[in-house]
């Protein structure tokens, strides 16, 4: 019976009548008394050395302010990398300097070499034209491997271009070598899992406001962790102790990554607001963002899958290329390592593996984070590859899966590449999936589309996501500079209404719908009794952020901990108020009841007691009714699934139709269903977009070739069938008190191999046997694929 | 973008006059010319908007020639799909970019700019249509003279196009995934017996006539008549989004398309 409301109800998103009638307040609705306008020239050239930067005719420009150039910053920190990766022969990773503004040399087209603050935008812009920028252009270094085999040095003082060459489990590599030499079978794919655009549709801006009569600042900016900006800018780059600094991220028009990270905007207008005494605004242009937001995936793969004669895997030995770009930004180097080599285990029961992975500085845009974050670059070469050991060894690919599974039973598994899942049920994912994608009709669908002309090809594959990132304690021994616990704090107004203060931030999540539901489920109130507050951190406990399909299982469970300890005090007013022992009173539906009386007291009476204390045990309690939260999960979670996908491809022009998607995933315990869907539909679809149409590309000299809509392809409407959802299958988290997972990235990882090995199923059958085509699968590269 | 100013005359005569003024700029709906402006790739002192040049609104179907104003926006054009008129060039406006820009853009501004990857182009060319201008009338033939090039005169204004309606005729467009405008745009217009191909998207030269397809399905008009026919990889566009090879493929099959679509 679905519920009306609390935990399990679809209630209805309230964010949505604020955004859909045009009333979020978003950073750039933020103007301040007297702000200026940033502008920043960028760099139109990948690689060279700045030889001088004159901005005298610049600065003499109607309504100039100042013209900033990294001059300016020579006393100032650069921008900080939060990951250590400590490569196989223990040494730590190369981490080259990334100023605010280009200091020396400009390393990616979009670098920041000068920034002119105006009274008007149009001023700003009009005067950086007025700078006169020598360069002296070098050779640009684009391709990884030409990267790492003496191309052009990105940062000269390292003399390489490798940060790191990380291998995991490096005790592991002999026995895996050993077992892949020996084995019956192996099968051996290359592959590229393409650079991305991140494109949220909100832009990023930043407006930074010193205030002179306090000494304090405050940034708003387009975050989705405003602690860990307030952190790594007030601690690693501007050295304002966090007392002086408040970061307010309001409402966010999207992120999936790429509003993780510490940007050089965010600093340059904190810094210019100090030095000028005036609120400084930059908001980017769609062009800037495509040229300045941080990247995402860009990995290129060679897998070897070991199995033996029964189709058990022995095996699995990959090694990559993962780009950093030009610098490393915030949480980069974790991307390829910890979030990618520690997920090669999949859903499956192979006991040996080792990961290389090596990480290129380029001259291109600094890559990082992307909704999955490493996941979905592990979660694709491994479903791919088992794809094509299905096919060699001519068994069914479901099968082979279904043979590797580990089983119920042998939950907790440890798997040999560091992690430990609690719980999951691999079977009941691939039933359901099964059930809901109506495999068994696939034969007849396929024989009418070949009378349409078109091959029909099915993609089926799993995922494993390792998510709530994470145990501060076990993330610190893997590098992490920064803890990952989580925090919220419930304050009961005097009336009995709730305000959460979250550490986690909302930019799509619905955090507003749904964290009142599990407090509301606790108390027994209604939901809009129940109010979310997020995103500054003026207000909010120090938290850190959303990311990582973290929100609910870390800071959902934080949310929990401070609504036990509201509920626990509240007993005590209760009982004081009914003059009854602790023990006897029970909390049922928001009455609070002395046990086989008839006695009873409601929520709002207590919460008023607790500010009105006149009838109150002063003595022994202190008023008000407020408590805080922190939470470090014992484990991350482990959301799973099975995807399926079929496609029609039209063999004449290559062109590829999605024809249905069904998801069955494991999210553990689930708050809003409806809420649910719609972040599967939204993962499937970016997964759906990496796989047929987005692609970042470069040319050699490092000019971005997709450099626009009219270039770079997004998903849209009418590029995606109706998905079929289902969550149904539940195996609750063992380690957080909600028992659940996180769904935020699962689409974007499970859906890219489905469509990939749906379109080479369809080629097959209509015999051409292709093993493998890079993403995106456009109708350029099928239709190149079908004629080699 | 850069700060300019704005007339909008009503009359021929006054856009005529307008435009003699240094560093001015006709904007036909500007969609392609404001955002090229907004990224300061672009700019003029003064835009002279000709939406509202009456002469250049006409719209009206007599004597086998269907009359389109310059000035006519995609979206009326598209209403032709549900007319008996010339539905395929009513299928053609129905399908550039998205109801925004079918608001705005007009069919003079599009044959102006002579993008190569347009879909107009192909249509004018495959109907053997004549532009008319403020001061002349120029066949199909010698309007398109290559990528964004045309044999329109500094300042010249197009008033209107005459189509003369096929017989049959039908368009199709394989779309370049980013922006949606033709990778391969294919026109085939039969009348009077004789039958026209026009090729957009595919062309350094912008768009062009596939005569040797023409003479096959003035013979026969039958897809099967294009089925052997081949066009060359030479002279066609190559990027991210198609080589030169895949793109002359697609030529002959969306031509084989558009003569079924059509038959």
């Amino acid at each position: 019976m679905p519920k009306d409301f609390g935990i399990g109800a679809s209630s209805k998103r309230r964010e949505d009548a604020r955004f859909l009638t045009g009333n979020g307040r978003y950073t750039d609705d933020i103007n301040i008394h007297g702000q200026a306008y940033v502008h920043f020239l960028r760099s139109e050239v990948a690689h060279g050395n700045l030889k001088s930067v004159n901005v005298d005719a610049a600065a003499a420009s109607p309504g100039v302010i100042r013209v900033f150039t990294g001059a300016d910053f020579a006393e100032v920190g650069g921008l900080p990398c939060g990951w250590q990766v400590t490569d196989r022969h223990g040494e730590p990773m190369k981490e080259p300097p990334h100023p605010v503004l280009a200091q020396g040399k400009v390393r990616h087209v979009g670098d920041p070499i000068a920034a002119v603050v105006a009274e008007t935008a149009a001023e700003a812009r009009d005067a950086a034209e007025a700078i006169e920028v020598e360069i002296e252009e070098l050779p640009a270094v684009i391709d990884m491997q030409a990267a790492l085999d003496g191309g052009p040095l990105v940062h000269d003082d390292l003399e390489t271009n490798l940060c790191y060459d990380w291998g995991f489990v490096e005790e592991n590599k002999e026995q895996v070598d050993a077992a892949i030499s020996n084995a019956p079978h192996v099968t051996r794919l290359e592959l590229t899992n393409n650079r991305l655009i991140p494109n949220a549709m909100e832009p990023r801006v930043a407006v930074g406001d010193y205030n002179p009569s306090n000494d304090e600042s405050t940034l708003y900016t387009t975050s989705q962790n405003p602690h860990v900006i307030r952190l790594l800018m007030g601690a690693f780059v501007l050295s304002i102790p966090e007392h002086k600094l408040r970061v307010v991220a309001p409402d966010v028009g999207g992120g999936f990554g790429s509003k993780i990270f510490h940007y050089a905007e965010e600093a340059f207008c904190t810094f210019a607001s100090r030095q000028l005494k005036r609120a400084v605004k930059w908001t980017a242009s769609r062009s800037e963002s495509f040229m300045s937001d941080a990247h995402g995936r860009d990995h290129r793969t060679v897998i070897e899958l070991a199995l033996d004669n029964d189709g058990k895997f022995l095996a699995i030995r990959t090694s990559t290329l993962a780009n950093m770009g030009a610098y490393l930004s915030t949480f980069s180097t974790s991307v390829p390592t910890w979030l990618h080599g520690t997920l090669m285990a999949g859903n499956y029961t192979t006991p040996l593996v080792y990961v290389n992975v090596k990480a290129v500085f380029t001259n291109t845009v600094p890559v990082d984070a992307y909704r999955g974050a490493g996941r979905p670059e592990a979660t694709f070469q491994l479903e791919r590859v088992i794809d094509k050991a299905a096919r060699e060894l001519s068994l069914d690919p479901v099968e082979l899966r279904r043979r590797n599974f580990i089983k119920p039973e042998q939950f907790p598994y440890a798997t040999p590449v560091a992690l430990e899942y609690d719980t999951g049920n691999y079977h009941a994912t691939m039933d359901k999936l099964e059930e809901i994608a109506g495999l068994e009709g696939f034969a007849a669908r396929a024989e009418m589309s070949r009378a349409d002309g078109k091959l029909r090809g099915l993609g089926v594959n799993c995922y494993i996501e390792a998510c709530g990132i994470a145990p501060s304690n076990l993330v610190g021994q893997l590098g992490a500079r920064a803890g990952l616990y989580e925090s919220a704090t419930v304050r009961v107004n005097a009336t009995g209404s709730v305000t959460v203060m979250t550490g986690c931030h909302s930019h799509g999540q619905s955090h507003e719908t749904t964290f009142p539901q599990v407090v509301s489920e606790m108390l027994g109130i209604a939901e809009d009794q129940v109010h979310i507050q997020h995103g500054d951190t003026a207000s909010t406990p120090m938290g850190m952020g959303t990311y990582g399909s973290r929100s609910i299982a870390v800071g959902g469970s934080a949310m929990l901990r401070a609504t036990e300890k509201i509920i626990a005090k509240a007993r005590k007013i209760a009982a004081h108020l009914m003059e009854a022992s602790e023990e006897d009173i029970e909390f049922v539906d928001g009455v609070f009841k002395v046990a086989g009386t008839d006695k009873e007291t409601a929520w709002g009476d207590v919460c008023l007691a607790a500010y009105v204390p006149h009838n109150y045990p002063l003595s022994e309690l202190e008023p008000g009714l407020e408590e805080t939260a922190f939470y470090d999960p014992a484990n991350f979670t482990f959301p799973a699934g099975a995807y399926a996908c079929e496609v029609e491809v039209d063999p004449e022009t290559g062109k590829v139709d999605i024809c249905s998607f069904a998801a069955a995933d494991d999210f553990g315990n689930v708050i809003n269903p409806m809420i649910v869907d719609g972040q599967v539909h939204g993962g499937i679809a970016q997964g759906v977009g990496q796989a047929l149409l987005e692609n970042a590309a470069y040319d050699s000299d490092g000019q971005l070739l997709t450099g626009s809509y009219m270039d770079y392809a997004m998903p849209r409407a009418d590029d995606l069938p109706s998905f079929t959802v289902d969550h149904s299958c539940q195996t609750p988290c063992t380690h957080n008190p909600l028992g659940v997972k996180g769904c935020g990235e699962a689409g974007a990882i499970g859906s890219p191999p489905a469509v990939v090995n749906a379109v080479i199923d369809a080629l097959a059958r209509g015999g051409h046997q292709v093993d493998h085509i890079d993403m995106p699968l456009s109708p350029y590269r099928v239709w190149e694929a079908i004629n080699a | 973008m850069y700060d300019f100013l704005v007339e909008r005359p009503t009359s021929i005569s006054q856009a005529v006059a307008a435009l003699r003024d240094d560093d001015t700029q006709v904007i036909a709906g500007g969609q392609t010319l404001i955002p090229t402006m907004k990224n300061r790739l672009a700019g003029a002192s003064k835009l002279v908007s000709v939406t509202k040049v009456k002469e250049m609104l006409v719209f009206v179907a007599e004597d086998g020639v269907l009359r389109i104003g310059a000035s006519t926006q995609h979206d009326r054009v598209a209403q032709l799909q549900d007319s008996g008129e010339f539905p395929a060039l009513g299928y053609l406006a129905a399908n550039i970019g998205d109801p925004a820009v079918r608001n705005r853009g007009t069919i003079g501004g599009s044959l102006a700019n002579n993008d190569p990857a347009a879909c107009y182009p192909a249509a004018v060319l495959a109907s053997n249509a004549t532009i008319v201008t403020d001061s002349r009338s120029i066949a199909a033939d010698d309007f398109f003279i290559g990528m964004f090039d045309t044999d329109l005169r500094e300042d010249e204004l197009i008033v209107e196009v005459r189509f003369p309606i096929p017989q049959r005729a039908a368009y199709v467009k394989f779309e370049q995934p980013a922006s949606r405008f033709a990778l391969v745009g294919v026109f085939v217009a039969q009348n009077a017996g004789r039958v026209r191909v026009a090729v957009t998207g595919a062309s350094d030269g912008g768009v062009f006539r596939w005569h040797q397809a023409e003479e096959a399905l003035s013979a026969d008009f039958n897809p099967a008549s294009v089925a052997d026919l081949q066009v060359s990889a030479e002279g066609m566009i190559a990027d991210i989004h198609g080589s030169a090879r895949y793109r002359a493929h697609l030529v002959q099959t969306l031509t084989s398309r558009a003569v079924a679509a059509a038959s």
